[in-house]
């Protein structure tokens, strides 16, 4: 009885300081966090001109909407590794009900994909075409926000 | 010794009963609403500013499917989980049946035709601000949204949440129908502050509560926990916030922050209503938002 404890004890130490070096995940955080900046960077472009606050400018606005189809090529596989949600990490708003709906989520940033090619295909084509596609793209932004994102802290 | 008794018994059973009587459910007024006749293409403005798809659309709907009200999403509290239920005009599942007086019963008093008391889960303290007109309105357009047979899941709360003739003693302490902001100069903050206060229950999230669950109107739109989990509800008065009229209506419409991040969590839902306002509500919510006093 008592050396299955010692056993125990001794093969919970080991266990112990694995669970501890552990990667922080910070290399994806970062990476995913990044590609959400670029993608509000630009969809800023678009949205400004849509506003009235910078003018329109066929070849800015083309600019913008081909590297947000770009950014949706980034596959997304490699930047969610399961354990990489809020209540497991800091300095993450990732809801664990990602994990629970992952192809759900990934078929959001489908969404988004096509409506950043919808946005790709009429960004040149003067203003009046860019506000009812902005208002598409923002829809997929908003449609995975509102179940997988948490509020800031 | 036993006159004594005979005494406390006489004293709990009058403080029963007036408890029963002050907690008694009160039904709207039925002169404000005699012959009222509901414009549906009115109600549909109504609807989207109230919000009421953000809660009583089925969780995973998108699109059109927001308007069949199933109910069947969950909100979590302090007092338990609500479930929100089917709202949709469904004569034995939904409220297909109920007479103008009984919806604005529900709406303006929170209690259902049963006369049970809802759970202030349903943002009756807001809607209790509401113009006749609207309810009549939004009760025309209601009538016409899809049917769903979706029955509704009871509220997981625990004793003494239960029992819910107390909240009639809540009411009488929190169902307010006066304004917070008493003082709104002209057509636009009046119209920014009906949106804010009655249909838009900004304040449900956007204010702190106090012990009792209710709105803590001394400290308005100053910020609160998240109810249904980490992290908090931003503080919405103008210091906090930080935006101009513009970016404000931006946001409400498009879902964009200045920095052009994106509404998240119930706030995207909001927008996704607030987005099929007319521009001049978006503007008039922006007014009453910029004129609240500074955090404090």
């Amino acid at each position: 009885m008592k050396t299955k404890v010692i056993a125990l004890a001794a093969a919970a130490a080991l266990v112990a300081p694995a669970a501890f070096a552990q990667d922080d995940f910070s290399a994806q955080l970062k990476a995913r966090q990044g590609q959400f900046r670029i993608m509000a960077l630009n969809i800023g472009v678009l949205g400004g001109m849509a506003q009235g606050k910078i003018d329109y400018d066929a070849e800015a606005a083309q600019i913008a909407a081909d590297s947000l189809v770009a950014i949706s090529g980034v596959h997304q596989g490699k930047l969610w590794p399961e354990g990489t949600d809020e209540v497991m990490l800091d300095g993450t708003r990732a809801k664990a009900a990602i994990w629970e709906n992952f192809d759900d989520f990934a078929s959001k940033w489908g969404d988004f994909g096509e409506q950043a090619a919808a946005m790709q295909a009429v960004a040149g084509d003067g203003l009046d075409a860019v506000g009812p596609a902005l208002q598409q793209l923002g829809g997929t932004c908003k449609a995975c926000h509102d179940e997988y994102r948490a509020p800031e802290d | 010794m036993r006159r004594l008794l005979t005494g406390f018994i006489v004293l709990a059973a009058l403080i029963g009963a007036a408890g029963w009587f002050l907690s008694a459910p009160q039904s709207a007024d039925a002169a404000l609403y005699a012959g009222l006749e509901g414009d549906p293409a009115a109600g549909e403005r109504i609807f989207h500013a109230a919000g009421c798809a953000s809660c009583h659309a089925a969780p995973d709907a998108e699109g059109e499917a927001r308007l069949v009200l199933a109910g069947g999403a969950r909100f979590e509290s302090d007092f338990g989980t609500f479930v929100a239920p089917n709202i949709s005009p469904d004569p034995d599942e939904g409220i297909g049946g109920w007479s103008l007086e009984a919806f604005a019963t529900a709406l303006t008093k929170g209690v259902a035709p049963d006369g049970r008391h809802y759970y202030p889960a349903f943002p009756y303290t807001a809607y209790a601000k509401m113009a006749p007109q609207d309810v009549a309105d939004l009760k025309a357009y209601m009538d016409r949204l899809p049917p769903s047979d979706a029955g509704s899941a009871p509220h997981e709360v625990g004793f003494p949440f239960t029992l819910t003739r107390g909240i009639g003693l809540w009411k009488r302490a929190f169902l307010d129908e006066r304004w917070v902001v008493t003082d709104a100069p002209g057509a636009e903050l009046e119209r920014g502050r009906y949106l804010v206060e009655a249909l838009g229950h900004c304040a449900e999230c956007h204010t702190p509560r106090n012990f009792a669950g209710a709105l803590d109107i001394g400290r308005w739109m100053t910020g609160a926990p998240n109810p249904s989990g980490r992290g908090r509800i931003p503080a919405i008065t103008p210091d906090e916030l930080g935006w101009d009229a513009s970016e404000i209506a931006w946001y409400l419409e498009s879902g964009f922050t200045p920095d052009y991040d994106s509404a998240g969590g119930s706030m995207a839902k909001v927008v996704t209503g607030l987005s099929k306002l007319p521009d001049e509500d978006r503007a008039a919510i922006a007014a009453y938002l910029l004129a609240l006093p500074r955090d404090g």
